[in-house]
């Protein structure tokens, strides 16, 4: 057809998608995981001592911290327990190993429908290949959950 | 033959050039999602639709679902 510099996106739009990148149409949700993942949640790498990850997480305002690798591959998480433990204790014995994720095309119902049905109150957001995007919590998608009264 | 090329090359194409980035399955498929910025030329139109309403001095970037 005379057309000389053509290309093929082999991975094609769903993984695309995965990624989180922008996609358009009567079907992709308004909110996905990945549009509203906070992603500045802390993080530290396995070789960091406990007490200064805790000092710094705490002083950013967060009680929870995602292990990752140099590439940002999640490994683990500190939640709030972790976080208060020994400072003898490395970061891969007190992490909790493989946390639940989520891809950032997920929309924000199947998201808090998936979180009420496993009762978390988070989630982790990752690209395929593991990196780390953000966090979603609950009350981030559930604007619907009825508040607290005094 | 078109060149294949993965997420980071495409996302590099689409931000440096002025690409035509081509959704190749039917139309139904490509209203209910599609890469931001597509358009869409159902391959068994291709042959007929890419010479009117492609620009032969652009490149040109085709998809589908995923990889088969």
């Amino acid at each position: 057809m005379g057309f000389s510099d053509v290309y093929d996106f082999r991975a094609g739009k769903k993984s695309w998608g995965s990624y989180g990148l922008p996609r358009e149409g009567t079907e992709v949700p308004e909110r996905t995981a990945g549009s509203v993942a906070h992603r500045d949640v802390p993080t530290c790498t396995l070789d960091e001592p406990l007490a200064s990850v805790r000092k710094r997480v705490r002083a950013a305002g967060w009680d929870t911290c995602v292990v990752v690798n140099e590439q940002r591959v999640v490994l683990g998480r500190l939640g709030r327990e972790a976080l208060a433990g020994d400072d003898e204790r490395s970061i891969a014995a007190s992490m909790s190993p493989g946390p639940s994720t989520v891809r950032p095309s997920i929309g924000a119902d199947a998201l808090l429908e998936r979180m009420h049905a496993r009762s978390l109150t988070s989630y982790l957001v990752t690209t395929p290949d593991g990196r780390l995007v953000g966090v979603v919590r609950r009350e981030d998608l559930d604007v619907r959950e009825p508040t607290r009264q005094g | 033959m078109p060149r294949a090329i993965d997420t980071d090359e495409l996302q590099r194409l689409l931000g440096e050039q002025n690409v035509q980035l081509v959704e190749v399955l039917p139309a139904s498929n490509y209203e209910k999602e599609h890469i931001r910025s597509a358009i869409n030329i159902p391959l068994r139109e291709l042959d007929d639709r890419a010479p009117v309403e492609l620009e032969r001095e652009r490149p040109v970037v085709v998809y589908c679902n995923d990889y088969q």
